[in-house]
C-alpha cells in the first residue's frame, strides 16, 4: 500500500468501501509530514490529535454505515493564515505566533462536514505576502523537485506538501498569484476562484478586494472536487456570491472541441526562457488537436499590472494590518503610553517585508498622493478589467504561461524586492480583474524543473477551466511523477 | 537625490503614521527600496486614464441586507484568551488619558 501518493478520489473511495480505515490513511500520512517536514519546512502545525480525531469519526460513520462525505477521510494541508478553532493560526508572522483562533474559517467549516481530515496548517509567506516562501518568520520551505530551489509564494506551505505527496490536495490563498505560482514551482494543479466564488470569511485579510481562498491538488481533478466543496455563498463574506456551485469534476470530461483559446501572442512568443516558451507552445498545439481552437489576443494593459497591483494590494494591506496593535490578541511589546505600545509590537512583530508593504500602502494612501498612486492605480485597474472584456469577445479561456520562468533559486531575488514583484507579472492581471484562473503543469525545464501553464476565464466560468486544463494535463502534464529531490 | 521619489524625511514621516519604527538603516534602506519601487511605478505616468473610472469592484455586485436578527457572538473566556492582557472581562491597555489625583 501506497497511501502517501494516492489520490483523494482513490482514498475516498477506499475508505467509504471499507477496504481501508481513515485512521490508517491518516497515520500513513502524519508519518510522512513528519519524516519530511525537517527537510521541506512546508508545515508550521502538524496536528496529530485534531487529524486522527477526525479520521476516527470517519471510521465510526463508516462502520455505522452512513453515506460518507466527500472527502470522507482524506487528508488536507490548510494554509496558515485560515483560521482554525483550536489549532494555532500565525499567519507565518511574530505577530500572531502564539495565535489561537475561536472559530473556524468558512472553507475548514466545509473541509470538516465534507469528512476530510486536515493533517496540519501550512507555511507562508508572512501574511501572504511574497513570492517565495522566503517571507516566512518561521524559515524557508523547500522545493520537493530541487530543495535549493524556491517552492513559490505565498501559498508555497501547501504546494510544497501536495507536490512531495505528504497530501494529495492543499487549500491556499490568492491575492495576485500566491496559489498559482507556487503550483507552477511545484509540478501541481491549484485554481484562484471568481472573485466572491469562496468566501473569505476566517481568511486573515491581506487585500480584501482581491484575496480569494483556492484549491491545490496533484491532478486537474482533484482541484476541480475540492472547488466544489468550498464555493458557495456564505452570509458572513460580504462579497459572497450568491451562484449556484458548478459541477467542476464533470467540466474535467467535457473536453476543449469547439473550444476558441486565445493566446497573448507578445507574452507567449516574447518570454525570454526557451524551456517555458516552448513548454506553452506545445500545450498549445496540444490542445489545437484536441478540437480547440487558437487565436490571437491582445493584454495591451498588463505590463500596468505590477504597479497597479502592488499600489492596491499595498493599500489595502495597510489598512487591514492596522489592526495588529497589541491590544486584543497577539503579541504585545508594551511602551510607556499606548502609542509607544503599538509602535513597539508592530516594530517586533512584523518582518521586512510586511513592514516594506505597509510603508508603501501608506503612502500611496496619504495626503497629497492619493490622487496620484491609489486612485490612478484604480482607474488603470479599470483599464485592465476592459483589456479582458475585448479578449472574451474572441475567445473563451485566455492562456499564458503562470511564470515567466521555472523556480527561481532560494536567495536569488531577495536583496531586490522590485525583481521579485516583477516576477509576478502574469498572475496579476486576472487577480485585479477579479477573474477565475488555473494553474496546471505543461512540461519541465531542460534541468528538470516543472512549468505552469495559465489559463483564464470570464467571471464564473471555472467549468470552462477545468475543461481545458484537464486536455493540458491528459496532452503534457505531471501527474504520476514524483520530484526527484525527495523520497 | 534631487530625483528622488521619496526623501527620507518622507519615509520616516510615513513610518510614523503606520506605527512602525525604523533603525537610522532601515530607513535609509527602505528609502532606496521604496525610490525604486515608485520610480518603476511611474510608468503609470504615459497612461492619461482622467476619463476612466476606477474599478472599486472587481466583480459587478449589490450590497447585501441582511435581516437583523441577534445571534449568539463569541463566548466571552474564548475571546479573551487570546487577549496579551485582560482584566475584569475586557482587554486591559496602557493608560490612555492622564488624570490628575
Amino acid at each position: 500500500m501506497s497511501f502517501p501518493w494516492q489520490s483523494a478520489i482513490e482514498i475516498r473511495e477506499q475508505v467509504q468501501t471499507g477496504a481501508v480505515s481513515a485512521v490508517d490513511v491518516a497515520r500513513a500520512h502524519l508519518d510522512r509530514a513528519e519524516t519530511l517536514n525537517p527537510t521541506l519546512a512546508c508545515f508550521l502545525t502538524i496536528d496529530h490529535e485534531g487529524a486522527l480525531a477526525a479520521a476516527a469519526q470517519v471510521d465510526r460513520a463508516q462502520k455505522a454505515g452512513e453515506t460518507l462525505g466527500p472527502l470522507a477521510g482524506v487528508p488536507v494541508a490548510v494554509k496558515d493564515n485560515l483560521c482554525t478553532r483550536g489549532v494555532r493560526t500565525t499567519c507565518a508572522s511574530k505577530i500572531l505566533g502564539d495565535y489561537i483562533p475561536p472559530y473556524d474559517a468558512h472553507v475548514v467549516e466545509a473541509l470538516r462536514a465534507s469528512g476530510a481530515v486536515i493533517l496540519g496548517k501550512t507555511n507562508l509567506d508572512e501574511f501572504a505576502m511574497g513570492s517565495s516562501n522566503e517571507n516566512s518568520a518561521f524559515g524557508n520551505v523547500a522545493n520537493p523537485w530541487a530543495l535549493d530551489r524556491a517552492p513559490g509564494g505565498s501559498s508555497g506551505g501547501s504546494a510544497c506538501a501536495t507536490a512531495a505527496g505528504i497530501v494529495p490536495i492543499a487549500l491556499g490563498s490568492d491575492t495576485g498569484g500566491s496559489v498559482r505560482q507556487p503550483a507552477a514551482f511545484c509540478g501541481i494543479t491549484a485554481i484562484k476562484p471568481t472573485y466572491g466564488r469562496v468566501s473569505r470569511y476566517g481568511l486573515v485579510a491581506f487585500a480584501s478586494s482581491l484575496d480569494q481562498v483556492g484549491p491545490m491538488a496533484r491532478s486537474v481533478r482533484e482541484a476541480a472536487a475540492l472547488l466544489e466543496i468550498v464555493a458557495g455563498h456564505d452570509r458572513r463574506d460580504a462579497t459572497s456570491a450568491d451562484r449556484e456551485v458548478g459541477t467542476y469534476r464533470a467540466a474535467c470530461d467535457r473536453g476543449v472541441k469547439g473550444l476558441r483559446v486565445g493566446v497573448v501572442r507578445d507574452l507567449v512568443d516574447g518570454l525570454q526562457d526557451d524551456d517555458v516558451r516552448r513548454a506553452a507552445q506545445a500545450s498549445l498545439a496540444a490542445l489545437e488537436k484536441e478540437g480547440a481552437t487558437l487565436v490571437d489576443v491582445a493584454l495591451p494593459h498588463a505590463k500596468h499590472a505590477v504597479s497597479v497591483y502592488y499600489l492596491i494590494a499595498t493599500a489595502e494591506a495597510s489598512s487591514n494590518l492596522a489592526r495588529f496593535d497589541g491590544i486584543r490578541y497577539g503579541l504585545r511589546v508594551p511602551g510607556q503610553d499606548l502609542t509607544e505600545t503599538y509602535t513597539n509590537t508592530r516594530a517586533r512583530g512584523f518582518g521586512p517585508e510586511v513592514r516594506r508593504r505597509i510603508m508603501l500602502g501608506t503612502y500611496a494612501l496619504s495626503a497629497g498622493y492619493y490622487d496620484a498612486f491609489y486612485l490612478k492605480a484604480q482607474r488603470v485597474r479599470t483599464l485592465i478589467r476592459r483589456d479582458y472584456d475585448t479578449a472574451f469577445e474572441q475567445c473563451d479561456v485566455v492562456c499564458t504561461p503562470t511564470t515567466p520562468t521555472p523556480a527561481f533559486a532560494l536567495g536569488e531575488k531577495t536583496d531586490d524586492p522590485l525583481e521579485m514583484y516583477l516576477a509576478d507579472i502574469f498572475t496579476l492581471p486576472p487577480s485585479l480583474a477579479g477573474l477565475p484562473a488555473i494553474s496546471t503543469p505543461c512540461g519541465k525545464s531542460s534541468n528538470g524543473l516543472p512549468i505552469g501553464l495559465q489559463l483564464v476565464a470570464p467571471p464564473f466560468e471555472e467549468e470552462r477551466l477545468c475543461s481545458v486544463a484537464q486536455a493540458v494535463e491528459d496532452a503534457c502534464g505531471l501527474v504520476g511523477e514524483r520530484p526527484p529531490a525527495i523520497g | 537625490m534631487a530625483d528622488a521619489k521619496i526623501t527620507l524625511e518622507q519615509v520616516l514621516h510615513v513610518a510614523k503614521l503606520a506605527r512602525l519604527r525604523l533603525s537610522d538603516d532601515e530607513a535609509r534602506q527602505m528609502q532606496q527600496q521604496l525610490d525604486a519601487i515608485l520610480g518603476y511605478m511611474a510608468g503609470l505616468d504615459e497612461l492619461d486614464v482622467s476619463d476612466v473610472p476606477p474599478t472599486l469592484h472587481s466583480i459587478p455586485m449589490d450590497a447585501p441586507l441582511r435581516p437583523d436578527v441577534p445571534v449568539r457572538c463569541s463566548d466571552r473566556a474564548e475571546t479573551l484568551a487570546q487577549a496579551p492582557e485582560s482584566e475584569a472581562g475586557g482587554f486591559a491597555v496602557p493608560l490612555v488619558l492622564e488624570v490628575d489625583s
